[in-house]
């Protein structure tokens, strides 16, 4: 636990230093960067540790505030969400030396590096939090930590608004998180967590939906989402990578823990988290093929995995209202899996297109192309993040989706046909799961194939230095080591999810973690085969003749401007989407005979904010205004009508 | 030992007689157009032919324009392994191997529509679009008639799946759920392997293409390659529906296999009469058709768990 705690303070104060160093010297941001390191790697050491002794390690000091006690606690539960924590805030950390350099952002560069530790120890404390007070006070730090990792370009408009909506968001939250802990702690009578299991009935229900809209607007569940998109492509990538992979997670992290506490779980729960899930992973994925902005893409990919993990928690409360341990640990398992793999994946997409803005200077995947040959190592781990993302073999996301699609599966074997109903999670899976490999595909092939689209993108001529590298290698090395060998991560899956609610029944994970060897073995296998057939061809076409143009079907001056886009791409199945999507289209007709120079552009604002939020407000703020100009005419004899109004209801108010 | 002696005799089945699959269908075309048509061999022989040739590559491609290919043969004999063929258990077998088998072929896809986009052709990257669009949406198809099928069986594996309670399921209850379920799996296997009428092999015009024009680009080894995993992908796909309609076991390996093969060439001949006999659909209609097919497999969901 000490080391532990003393990670968190190195992380913490990791950018302090650099405050008072050099504006363009490399010095304060090497020394910031080695203490990230030194923090992330003792705060690995003191989960493992805790994770090792068996029992969950405890930390009580007293503290000043009211009600409030220095409580940590280091359980599986928390250890699932730590260290991919510790290994993607290191691991940016490192990246950042390359992709934000002091002497590039003299401006903001120590701004950033302080508000970078500030948010990885915050995060660190409300993971590990036994306390109310001292969750919500962490839960605060880390809220206003990341406002300034996402304003960090703040002379831009587009960062300045995506800080304004991500802040209002997050306190919109807070203020539902604020009642939510009060009622518990008048329900438990302290301020400190309830065991798990231990409360039974008051105003249970009360306390799930305030939950659930506070810690919804953090993970983005789909009509929650709404500060994800901006915030994420308005932030640096790394700090991206942490906001997408970690932040998110704090608010899966706070549901469950929240619903850890309830003896007794009404279906209704289960099926609302379920649907919930279900949406935002159908909406998300489909709202993110509609992007041609990568990092704005990357973010909605966020909302569809959020989706999915919440897919995985839906059945298991489903399970525990019905009493089916099994169905209880295969979707928690799948859902805490799915928690550290998008935190791999998510970072390793998050690096790799950063290094691609990095060097093009744009957003725009049509801007992009063929940078597959100048940024080779880029396209690799691209690649392996877009792989994993898809949910395909043998990297990670398989395993984790394969876990929740056996809950589902499993769900047709309970008892009534309410339960038996949770099975329709499957295909909307499937459905997921297909568009998700439409995007990845269309993002891949428009980025690093074919032929460069614009002048930036041919100009391209270094891929990502060795300290932005270093960390993306790492990253997909663990991607790949949980999809070859996922059984190594069975037993701190089991005392996890033993950790949320101890079965009622004594299920193992064993027996249906059995095959995930053999899954491991699928994917070696696949690689090898893969890796083999390549080798042969390879070999057996070395002296094939490549200056060859593209075979044009007999047009003989095919330029890269007529490479299918983007936009192109997805447009037949975003055109299936076009009941929730409302693409805007823009010019795009040809007209007359010999139709002269023409234009055509497509975009997909957000159904939520763009569509529903802003307009409302905008409509309440005008209805307000016209309803002031009513009210305060200017007109004397309406001042004294209001005057004698007044008088005369405190007369017979007072009369009384 | 017997795992392994299971595994030769699957990979046997699959990589000598995928090609004869074609060859019939092309046959089949041709009786009912009133032409001799080719030799039924001559899938094999156009393998061969092309092995043997020089290939050209585009100036624009790399090391993924080679992916492609190579996944789209790899795919189908990984996934083979996973799946019975007639009455014959296939060789690896546990729970949730059915996810494994659905998703591989996700990895086939991923690389065949990724090798097309290399080339920087708009008519590939037409090809790839068309593919990933159509593949999405037969994707839940397959979802729902695997959780048909798991729950009749009681069972999460295809070989239990697909095993032989089948026979006396026709004549229950669940008969009508796997009708509906064979329809399904005849749409999505004429969709993966783009038959009519939801594409055509043989169409000439290359805006009107889905599959074939994803590869236009390749030629000699990769092409044959190509074309391999097509006729792999055929039999794998296949190889249910047989199973579905000839629930036939006798207990010795040779008649099971020959009932098989008799049924996969049956099935081959059914695919060659639906492309002499129906015209292709407009590309517009066939999401319809697709999300139609999807609702007719949540018939039979419905009508097992009710």
């Amino acid at each position: 636990m000490i080391w532990f705690v003393a990670g968190m303070l190195l992380t913490a104060l990791s950018g302090v230093p650099g405050l008072f160093a050099d504006r363009f010297g490399r010095g304060g941001e090497r020394l910031a960067c080695l203490l990230v390191l030194a923090g992330t790697a003792s705060a690995t050491g003191g989960v493992i540790a805790a994770l090792a002794s068996g029992a969950p390690a405890l930390l009580t000091r007293p503290w000043s505030v009211p009600g409030g006690e220095l409580a940590l606690r280091l359980d599986p539960l928390a250890a699932l969400f730590i260290l991919p924590l510790c290994l993607v805030v290191g691991g940016g950390a490192v990246y950042g030396l390359g992709y934000w350099p002091q002497r590039d952002h003299p401006g903001n560069g120590r701004r950033f590096r302080l508000f970078y530790g500030l948010l990885g120890a915050a995060m660190m404390l409300v993971l590990a939090a036994d306390n109310s007070l001292l969750f919500l006070f962490s839960w605060e730090v880390m809220a206003v930590a990341a406002f300034f990792l996402v304003t960090t370009e703040q002379e831009r408009a587009e960062a300045r608004r995506a800080g304004f909506i991500y802040l209002v968001t997050a306190h919109a939250g807070a203020l539902a998180l604020f009642a939510m802990f009060a009622l518990l702690a008048q329900e438990t009578g302290s301020l400190h967590f309830p065991a798990a299991a231990s409360l039974a009935g008051g105003s249970a229900t009360l306390l799930f939906l305030l939950g659930l809209f506070g810690f919804g607007f953090k993970a983005g569940l789909m009509p929650l989402h709404i500060w994800l998109p901006i915030a994420h492509a308005a932030a640096p990538s790394h700090a991206s990578a942490l906001l997408s992979g970690i932040v998110l997670k704090t608010g899966i992290y706070g549901l469950l823990r929240l619903t850890s506490f309830f003896a007794v779980i009404p279906a209704w729960w289960g099926w609302t988290v379920l649907l919930l899930g279900v949406v935002s992973g159908v909406f998300g994925v489909a709202l993110a093929l509609a992007q041609h902005d990568l990092k704005r893409l990357l973010a909605y990919h966020s909302v569809e995995n959020i989706g999915i993990i919440t897919i995985g928690i839906g059945l298991a409360l489903l399970g525990r209202s019905f009493g089916m341990s099994e169905l209880t640990l295969l979707g928690m398992s799948g859902a805490l899996l799915h928690v550290v793999n998008h935190g791999l994946f998510k970072s390793l997409l998050f690096f790799s297109a950063g290094s691609v803005v990095h060097a093009t200077g744009s957003r725009e995947i049509d801007h992009y192309g063929g940078l597959l040959r100048q940024q080779p190592w880029t396209a690799v781990c691209f690649l392996g993040g877009a792989v994993a993302i898809c949910g395909l073999p043998p990297f990670n996301g398989f395993v984790s989706e394969w876990l929740i699609y056996l809950a589902a599966f499993g769900a047709s074997r309970g008892e009534g046909l309410s339960l038996r109903l949770a099975v329709l999670a499957a295909p909307a899976l499937a459905l997921i799961g297909g568009l998700a490999v439409a995007c990845f595909v269309k993002v891949f092939g428009v980025t690093f194939l074919g032929a460069p689209r614009s002048a930036a993108a041919a100009a391209v001529h270094h891929d990502a230095a060795p300290s932005m590298r270093g960390p993306m290698l790492t990253l997909l090395l663990a991607c790949a080591w949980i999809g070859l060998l996922p059984g190594t991560l069975a037993p701190l899956l089991q005392s996890a999810v033993a950790t949320w609610v101890m079965p009622a029944k004594a299920v193992s994970l064993a027996a249906p973690l059995a095959p995930l060897p053999l899954v491991g073995a699928t994917g070696w296998v696949l690689l090898i085969y893969l890796a083999g057939l390549g080798w042969w061809l390879h070999r057996r076409t070395r002296q094939a003749p490549r200056d060859v143009s593209t075979w044009g079907c007999g047009y003989v001056a095919p330029t890269p401007r007529m490479q299918y886009t983007a936009s192109s791409f997805a447009d037949s199945l975003v055109s299936q989407f076009r009941f929730g999507l409302w693409t805007e289209r823009h010019g795009g007709k040809v007209k007359g005979l010999f139709p002269a120079t023409g234009e055509f552009a497509s975009h997909t604002p957000d159904a939520v904010l763009d569509r529903a939020l802003l307009p409302g407000f905008r409509r309440l703020a005008r209805g307000c205004s016209w309803l002031r100009a009513r009210v305060q005419n200017g007109r004397v004899p309406t001042y004294l009508l209001y005057v004698a109004l007044t008088l005369l209801i405190l007369l017979i108010v007072t009369a009384r | 030992m017997e795992m392994l002696a299971r595994t030769a005799l699957h990979l046997t089945l699959l990589l000598l007689f995928a090609p004869l699959l074609q060859g019939v269908i092309v046959r089949t075309k041709a009786l009912f157009a009133g032409r001799v048509g080719a030799p039924l061999l001559q899938p094999y022989y156009d393998l061969a032919r092309l092995l043997r040739k020089e290939c050209v590559f585009s100036r624009t491609t790399t090391w993924v324009f080679l992916a492609g290919p190579a996944a789209g043969v790899a795919v189908p004999i990984l996934a083979a392994l996973f799946m019975p063929f007639g009455a014959l258990p296939a060789p690896i077998a546990f729970t949730g191997d059915l996810l494994l088998f659905v998703y591989l072929f996700g990895v086939a896809r991923f690389f065949t529509v990724a090798s097309a986009l290399d080339t920087g052709s708009s008519f590939e990257g037409m090809g790839g679009a068309r593919e990933v669009t159509f593949a999405c949406l037969a994707e839940p198809i397959v979802l729902f008639c695997l959780i048909v099928l798991a729950c009749i069986a009681d069972a999460m594996s295809l070989t239990a799946l697909l095993g032989p309670h089948l026979a006396a399921t026709w004549r229950g209850p669940a008969g009508l759920s796997l009708g509906l379920v064979v329809v399904c799996l005849l749409v999505v296997l004429l969709v993966e392997n783009s038959r009519i009428p939801f594409d055509d092999p043989n169409t000439h015009l290359e805006l009107t293409m889905i599959h074939e024009v994803m590869v236009l680009d390749h030629s000699g080894p990769p092409f044959a390659m190509v074309l391999y995993g097509a006729a792999l992908k055929l039999m794998v796909l296949g190889a249910p529906i047989v199973r579905l309609l000839l629930p036939v076991n006798t207990g010795f390996w040779v008649v099971d296999a020959l009932v098989f093969l008799g049924g996969m060439l049956l099935l081959a001949v059914l695919v060659g009469v639906i492309e002499s006999i129906m015209a292709r659909l407009k590309l517009v209609r066939i999401p319809q058709v697709l999300i139609g097919t999807t609702m007719l497999s949540g018939f039979a969901l419905v009508l097992v768990l009710r």
